[in-house]
């Protein structure tokens, strides 16, 4: 391929398709980005609350085994 | 802390000041590539969101705009290759670029058909290298390729254009 080809190809690209002079964003995409954050937050699996559920009733009905479970922990 | 070491440990407050400061750098990269604003709004989110999960993955001596721009251009190839429409030529001169009326329509929307039937990765490369001119340096590091693979595709680019304008009657 002649070079001059190269240059004239780039020349009739550059007309048809005139490259994107200083791109400005126009406004402040954070709000965006910080709504996709929240909403792909880690949730914590409904299993986990029926533990701590059972866990909580477990020390009310039998507030004398708090010391093993502590030990345990 | 340096700021892009608490970046990287996942402090969302570093992460905030470093979209902040690169939105418009980041957004300003993804534009040139797929040629459509709104289109690369989203991107650049998309983008950012994709920084946010990797952000164990960067290390803070290394450049974050360098970093950014290469996930940047994957998220940029990913939609040019999900979709048929992202470098046409702009039918609303305020949401593109203005363009030459020296060359016709017809003439034009045969160049960008022919650039549409290049492959993706040589089109990005085209579009950086040979329109936007963008330092080939620059260009292998956002693609995360050789110098000579940027060279190598834009002299493909180049000869396939050619003969796709040729076969449609246009020669340069």
């Amino acid at each position: 391929m002649k070079k001059n080809n190269g240059q004239e190809i780039r020349e009739l690209l550059k007309r048809a398709m005139p490259p994107v002079m200083n791109p400005e964003l126009g406004r402040d995409l954070w709000p965006e980005m910080l709504h996709r954050l929240e909403a792909r937050a880690p949730r914590v699996p409904w299993f986990d609350w029926a533990l701590v559920a059972a866990l909580l009733l477990w020390c009310l009905l039998f507030p004398k085994s708090i010391p093993v479970l502590l030990y345990h922990l | 802390m340096e700021l892009l070491e608490r970046f990287a440990q996942g402090e969302l407050e570093a992460f905030e000041t470093l979209f902040r400061q690169f939105q418009g750098e980041v957004y300003g990269w993804i534009v040139r590539i797929v040629r459509d604003p709104s289109a690369a709004e989203e991107l650049t989110v998309e983008t950012f969101w994709r920084i946010y999960r990797s952000h164990a993955r960067f290390d803070p001596a290394r450049s974050f705009g360098a970093w950014a721009r290469r996930i940047a251009t994957n998220v940029a190839l990913d939609r040019l290759k999900s979709t048929r429409r992202e470098v046409t030529l702009a039918s609303d001169p305020s949401q593109g670029p203005i363009q030459d009326p020296a060359v016709g329509r017809d003439v034009r929307e045969k160049i960008a058909s022919a650039f549409r039937q290049l492959p993706r990765r040589l089109q990005v490369v085209a579009v950086l290298a040979l329109i936007e001119e963008r330092p080939y340096p620059e260009i292998a590091e956002a693609l995360g390729i050789s110098l000579g693979a940027v060279k190598s595709r834009v002299f493909r680019a180049v000869r396939q254009l050619q003969e796709k304008l040729k076969r449609q009657g246009i020669e340069p």
